[in-house]
């Protein structure tokens, strides 16, 4: 790395007084909650066996021997025997639709899902429809979160005005009114020169750029990967390599200024080598990648040419699954984010190639990697429930952890528990799940985020004290 | 069969056995009377949403010698330019109660989506860049009068494969019954990953005398505008189908419109070599077998409801 001339951190904290924090929900009774002899898992605490666990003031108050722990008054009693507690999942990469697209998800719907799937975090990105890239629309956005976010939102205005990559937003003010980082994803910040300019300026308003990897000459009009599939159906590809090579272009910029860039969504084995690289020349790079790239690839296209299957960048081949899987286990790749993107019915039942691009994933992320990954015995159970929460730190947010004094941040699943993902029946407000069909093993019993308990499943009985 | 959406989806049997029922049906083009009543009674609906000349022409003819009714309907002047979308379309004209449809679309998989939102019997007449298998199907019938079996036969195909469903339905129809097949292209236009399909890649003609048939493909001007190609002038030169490079044993095939002097030189077009006029004969028949197979072939039988007793006004 190039040193510059000055030694300034910069990045303060210019958080306005109305902001407060970067996290904002609607907050809800917090009451006392005793899980009975769950086995809790937190690999960042060490944790790894049966405990009661008390939650109190929306704080974890005890951890006990299992059955040692006296519920207080008026608590509700969780049985947790044969059940995981694990450290709330935290998504660093949403599409909650507002403001502008109700009618795919809003937040109250999109918290939902995300609570459904135990996340207790998401970080929502800004393409909605204004662009969050002011702001007036941000403070907005806040306010109707403190009125119907289930769970903590984070969010991420945009990089440039618009995603239009010409100019950028007012970074500092967004950051005053608790922009948690800043984001143009679903589009590349083409302009190299642009990107500079943005992590010159993070130097002055903190927060990281999460980055959406694409050449646009070189994805052109393609709507899968490129490939032995697309060959076969005549479909337009998008190359590995237009991530790849932006990843490195960027990487390289961040090098240079010394900027703290993260990447969304990896999907090829070029740009798992990219990371790679740029991680190994102490370039400030995170990354990030999905549950349908870790456990699809572009051959189930050819089953059914289904458009929930329909997303950018693409499912790619079975080697680049492998490379993305290698780059979780070795820590190449980061965290795990769903990029959860609702799309409704009638935008999805067209053909293939005028489809938008997305699937929702919030309230199958775990169970995919859990049945897909876990189960198989390809990575240890330990290293998902840390890939799953890990996106916190990477945008700036504290990680959720299972000791006394913690926010209460927890989610209580059934690992024997086999369901359908279903054609409908989501809390999500859309149903284009690219996993619809499938048998999963591994369903959310409860969540519990900022201290409250936010999604129980139906069927799970409740006893109080 | 109930459907015919992809060549994909048919066994070398189901092949001969159309092309055996079209071998059969041109006894009825040459009566004086070129009808059968075959489908008396029964709709078919032309739904076009790309320009086409003579596949959907020899639709409508092969529907009309079996005596059904037809319907067309072409998506310009039509309720798809206010924005009516596919699925709204087709269950709207799903209302006429049609047996049969027939579509062309700019869309990969569209005819398979439509497959699922009716209960007619659909035939992909093209679905974007993927496939269109009468027009294979009739390739192969054109062949086969010429040649009797395709077994071990060399076949070529050259030009754009990248942007072409007439390739890709080709490469599956000729490889099932037995040819093997060579795609020839500008490298830009052969897709990455093509030989999953079973054919072999070359990027020159060099070896073009190793072919029985040399299936040459439409090049299309816009092609140059994306740099697929530098110029026409310089494909033709690289690509170009001529007497010179044509053998004298060699079979000629053209899907049509042909670009006379870009993919083809005119004196190999009007060569006793070249099969295009046999080609697009063979569409009726073809077509014709079609539409008997998915209406009242032998396992259509068990798809088709028994006829309600009418009910007095």
């Amino acid at each position: 790395m190039r040193p510059r001339g000055s030694s300034a951190t910069g990045a303060s904290d210019p958080l306005d007084g109305a902001a407060r924090t970067r996290l904002f929900h609607r907050p809800a009774a917090g009451g006392d909650v005793l899980i009975r002899g769950p086995h809790v898992l937190d690999p960042r605490a060490g944790l790894d066996g049966r405990h009661d666990v008390l939650v109190r003031g929306g704080e974890i108050a005890e951890i006990g021997e299992p059955g040692a722990l006296e519920a207080p008054p008026g608590a509700e009693v969780l049985n947790g025997a044969g059940r995981h507690l694990f450290p709330g999942f935290v998504d660093p990469h949403v599409h909650l639709r507002t403001p502008g697209q109700e009618h795919k998800e809003d937040l109250d719907s999109g918290t939902r899902a995300a609570a459904a799937g135990g996340f207790v975090a998401v970080v929502a990105m800004p393409n909605t429809s204004p662009t969050v890239d002011s702001a007036p629309v941000l403070r907005a956005l806040v306010e109707q979160a403190r009125r119907e976010a289930r769970v903590p939102i984070g969010f991420m205005p945009s990089i440039t005005r618009g995603l239009a990559g010409d100019a950028l937003t007012d970074m500092a003010e967004l950051r005053g009114a608790g922009a948690l980082g800043f984001s143009d994803d679903g589009k590349p910040v083409a302009r190299a020169s642009i990107l500079q300019k943005a992590l010159q300026y993070q130097r002055l308003v903190g927060g990281v750029l999460a980055l959406h990897e694409e050449d646009p000459s070189l994805s052109g009009a393609g709507v899968m990967h490129e490939g032995e599939v697309s060959a076969r159906l005549g479909l337009a590809g998008i190359p590995p390599i237009s991530e790849s090579t932006m990843i490195a272009r960027d990487a390289a910029i961040a090098g240079y200024e010394d900027g703290r860039i993260h990447i969304q969504h990896l999907s090829a084995a070029e740009s798992v080598q990219a990371v790679a690289e740029a991680k190994s020349r102490d370039v400030r790079i995170s990354c990030e990648s999905s549950p349908h790239h870790l456990t699809l690839t572009h051959d189930a296209l050819l089953e059914r040419l289904d458009t929930r299957l329909k997303m950018n960048p693409p499912l790619r081949t079975e080697e680049d699954r492998q490379a993305l899987i290698a780059g979780l286990r070795d820590g190449t790749i980061d965290c795990i984010a769903t990029d959860h993107a609702p799309h409704a019915r009638e935008e999805k039942e067209v053909p293939f190639e005028q489809a938008p691009m997305g699937t929702t994933g919030l309230e199958t992320a775990f169970a995919a990697v859990y049945t897909d990954l876990v189960l198989p015995g390809v990575l240890p159970l330990e290293l998902v429930v840390d890939k799953l929460s890990r996106g916190a730190a990477l945008v700036g947010l504290p990680l959720p952890g299972i000791a006394t004094g913690e926010p209460a941040n927890l989610c209580l699943v059934d690992l024997g528990a086999e369901w359908e993902v279903g054609e409908a029946g989501y809390e999500s407000r859309s149903q284009n799940c690219c996993f619809a069909g499938r048998m999963l093993r591994g369903k959310v019993l409860v969540t519990i985020a900022a201290g409250a308990v936010v999604y129980r499943e139906r069927a799970f009985a409740l006893t109080a004290a | 069969m109930k459907h015919l959406l992809s060549i994909e989806d048919l066994e070398r049997s189901d092949i001969e056995r159309i092309l055996e029922r079209a071998r059969n049906f041109t006894e009825v083009s040459e009566r004086q009377v070129k009808k059968v009543p075959t489908l008396r009674g029964r709709r078919v609906l032309n739904l076009f949403y790309e320009a086409s000349t003579r596949t959907r022409s020899s639709f409508e003819l092969a529907a009309k010698a079996l005596s059904a009714d037809v319907i067309n309907f072409a998506s310009s002047g039509s309720s798809v330019e206010k924005g009516e979308s596919l699925k709204d379309t087709v269950q709207t004209l799903s209302a006429y109660q049609p047996d049969l449809i027939v579509v062309r679309t700019p869309h990969v998989g569209a005819a398979e989506l439509i497959a699922g939102w009716t209960t007619a019997a659909v035939v992909n007449a093209g679905d974007g860049k993927h496939e269109h298998p009468t027009q294979a199907l009739l390739d192969v019938y054109t062949l086969r009068e010429r040649l009797g079996a395709l077994d071990g036969k060399n076949l070529w195909i050259v030009g754009d494969v990248m942007h072409s469903r007439v390739a890709r339905s080709g490469i599956l129809a000729f490889t099932k019954l037995g040819a093997r097949v060579t795609v020839c292209g500008p490298p830009t236009l052969i897709p990455r990953g093509i030989e999953a399909l079973g054919c072999e890649v070359a990027y020159t003609l060099d070896d073009l005398a190793q072919a029985d048939v040399v299936y040459a493909l439409r090049m299309q001007h816009e092609r140059m505008a994306d740099s697929f190609i530098p110029s026409l002038r310089e494909y033709a030169a690289c690509y170009q189908i001529d007497g010179r490079r044509l053998g004298p044993r060699q079979l000629l095939m053209h899907p049509g419109p042909v670009n006379r002097g870009v993919e083809l030189a005119a004196e190999v077009i009007d060569s006793p070599q070249a099969l295009i006029g046999q080609q697009v004969a063979a569409g009726v028949v073809v077509r014709m077998a079609v539409l008997y197979e998915c209406l009242a072939g032998r396992d259509a039988q068990v798809d088709t409801p028994t006829a309600p007793t009418p009910q007095p006004a």
